[in-house]
């Protein structure tokens, strides 16, 4: 391979990686408020489409983003009604608003099939485009590309230096202890979730808005299912989320490049790599002990007030 | 709770609704795929319907995106139970489902797209698409300049192996040096995954993107490098103004309106159908503003051949990717031959598996 096609590879593995990204930061979000959400697959494709019809209806790509975000969250609450008010199962709950959103937005969208929307398309950095290798991979994409390289810093930010950051983590931790100590534990579960609903949205909207300019149904294709996978592999980190939501976009772009190239390998085979690869992290974090590194309450509902 | 209640119950209410149909002399049922928005396949199928539609005295309904499998089989019984009179499944995947339904219902007409399973009350069918697709590689050979022609493909399967070979016996026909390359996406609509297909092969060089898809993914990718590009189903154009040359596409109503005919005169009997550009069911889209007339001429011309049964397109000497003859000089591939192809001609850079 020379390092043209590598460097258009790299660059691909960044731009197919920019909605797990999205959807990956957006469970991390949620879960590090002690909150399990399944439902990241259904959440995405609400966004989806939200962000691809209101773009279209407003001839503006970026309040259609913007309202991806909000039905994120929007879709995301019934999760927290579920868990938060009714006490409901996380695991089963999350399940049913994947398979609600999913059955729902193809639904709603059968009419937008096949339309065109206004979306965003590829804006070089001037600058830092030209710099040799580094500028074709990270510079030459679109905005939301650029924007989702501010979340993960973002939100390391938040996590470790901000009143409202600890408060979250505590009622993923210690909900008992963070209570005692006065925080509004439920409030900072409903944060963790609608806040994780709304980047999981953005996660659906890149994929109609920046990806491709087109809606369709199940247009997100198990990426949400990705995204909470690659929670486990990157230990809860904003930052290592981005490390592998590029490795599997990488691993994606990869495969259809060897076939491109003219491998004799099986296509089958190949398309397994990025669900083996996801297979191997889980054994691989397991193994070395990390899943520890878990909120310590995750997935546990805390007791209603008395 | 009540709220996830309310809006089961709400959807419940509303595809319920969907599965309606008038009261006219003859009830003609459509199963689709997908949606009949997706500007592929099952949207060709749906404009057939139209025309059927306008027929006097028939009424078409259809249900769309329905499942392969069981829920093919429910709404097939649900149409037979409405005293339907014909009913077309246009996916492979709903043959068995058909056969079944078929004979529970020995009254009714069922016709099954692109499967090889009949039974006494029913036919498949299937369009000859290879016959444009032919054409359309000539296109590709001519107004490629890299001499490498570039094709999503979904699943190896005969169907698309096929249209790939005759893609690729057209580029060659005009350009004897040019090679198709194939990706494999293992998706009929996904329209990210073909997207990035297509890209992963301009990557590699590829100047002219030609598909098996039910999505415009791939041409949009074509437009955004600024190259060119074949469409697929129905003329694309629309969606890559600027990089669609032309597509090899279906024109379902000329057959879906003989068959209603002919079982409204009672003359209808089973068959294996397998038109062509002859009878008009696939056809060529107009060319783009950049295809120069000389070559729409020259194409033209062979579409005037292909018509009159004089270019066969599958004729010896054809050979493999090894460069071993696999049909010898002047024999003319068989249809058996053809539905179960699996190998592919000298010049294509891929793998069947």
């Amino acid at each position: 391979m020379t390092s043209q096609i590598i460097i258009a590879l790299l660059a691909a593995a960044v731009q197919s990686g920019t909605p797990i990204l999205f959807a990956t930061l957006g469970e991390i979000f949620t879960e590090k408020s002690g909150v399990l959400n399944l439902g990241v697959e259904g959440v995405m494709i609400l966004g989806a489409l939200a962000g691809f019809v209101v773009a279209r209806q407003t001839g503006n790509p970026v309040l259609g983003f913007f309202a991806a975000g909000l039905i994120g969250g929007l879709a995301a609450a019934i999760h927290g009604v579920v868990c938060l008010w009714f006490q409901g199962n996380q695991v089963v709950s999350g399940l049913a608003l994947t398979i609600l959103g999913t059955g729902l937005a193809n639904y709603l969208g059968t009419a937008f099939i096949g339309m065109a929307a206004p979306g965003f398309a590829p804006v070089a950095v001037p600058l830092l485009s030209d710099i040799p290798g580094i500028g074709p991979i990270f510079f030459q994409h679109d905005v939301l590309v650029y924007v989702s390289y501010l979340i993960p810093p973002a939100m390391w930010l938040f996590f470790a230096r901000t009143r409202f950051g600890l408060g979250l983590r505590a009622a993923g931790e210690y909900p008992a202890a963070a209570t005692a100590a006065g925080l509004n534990v439920l409030a900072y579960r409903w944060l963790g979730i609608v806040g994780g609903g709304f980047f999981m949205g953005l996660g659906g909207a890149y994929l109609s808005l920046a990806y491709t300019h087109l809606w369709t149904t199940n247009l997100t294709g198990g990426r949400g299912w990705i995204a909470v996978a690659l929670v486990i592999f990157a230990f809860w980190r904003p930052g290592r989320a981005v490390f592998g939501a590029y490795l599997f976009g990488g691993i994606m772009a990869l495969q259809l490049r060897m076939q491109a190239s003219g491998t004799q390998l099986s296509s089958s085979i190949l398309l397994m790599l990025p669900y083996a690869l996801t297979v191997i992290v889980l054994v691989l974090s397991s193994w070395r002990k990390r899943t520890s590194d878990a909120p310590a309450s995750l997935g546990i509902n805390i007791a209603p007030a008395e | 709770m009540r709220v996830m209640k309310a809006l089961l119950v709400l959807m419940l209410a509303v595809w319920a609704s969907t599965a309606g149909a008038a009261e006219k002399e003859m009830k003609v049922g459509f199963i689709y795929v997908s949606p009949v928005g997706d500007a592929g396949y099952s949207y060709s199928h749906d404009v057939g319907r139209q025309a059927v539609e306008k027929m006097e005295g028939v009424a078409t309904s259809y249900v769309e995106a329905v499942p392969e499998g069981p829920d093919s089989e429910r709404v097939m019984q649900n149409m037979a139970r409405k005293d339907f009179d014909i009913i077309f499944a246009t996916s492979f995947g709903y043959m068995d489902s058909m056969v079944k339904v078929a004979k529970q219902f020995p009254k009714i007409a069922f016709l099954h797209c692109s499967g090889f399973k009949m039974a006494e009350n029913m036919g498949n069918y299937f369009g000859r698409m290879y016959q444009p697709r032919y054409l359309s590689g000539m296109v590709a050979g001519a107004m490629t300049k890299s001499g490498t022609i570039g094709y999503v493909a979904a699943f190896p399967i005969p169907e698309v192996i096929r249209g790939i070979n005759a893609f690729t016996l057209g580029v060659r026909s005009v350009n004897p040096k040019a090679t198709v390359r194939v990706v494999w996406t293992k998706t009929w609509y996904d329209p990210a995954t073909e997207k990035e297909a297509g890209k992963s092969l301009l990557d590699v060089g590829a100047d002219v993107i030609a598909q098996h898809q039910d999505s415009p993914g791939p041409q949009e990718a074509a437009q955004e490098k600024g190259v060119y590009s074949i469409g697929y189903n129905s003329d694309m154009a629309a969606f890559a103004p600027k990089a669609h040359l032309t597509a090899p596409v279906w024109n379902w109503g000329v057959y879906y309106v003989k068959v209603v005919e002919a079982v409204k005169k009672g003359t209808w009997k089973p068959e294996a159908a397998w038109p062509g550009m002859a009878e008009g069911v696939v056809d060529l889209a107009p060319f783009g503003p950049m295809v120069p007339k000389e070559l729409q001429d020259k194409v033209n011309a062979e579409k005037a051949k292909i018509i009159a049964g004089q270019q066969k397109i599958f004729v010896g000497p054809i050979k493999d990717q090894s460069g071993a003859v696999k049909v010898a000089d002047g024999v003319v591939m068989t249809d058996p031959e053809l539905l179960g192809i699996t190998w592919f001609v000298e010049g294509v850079v891929g793998t069947t598996k």
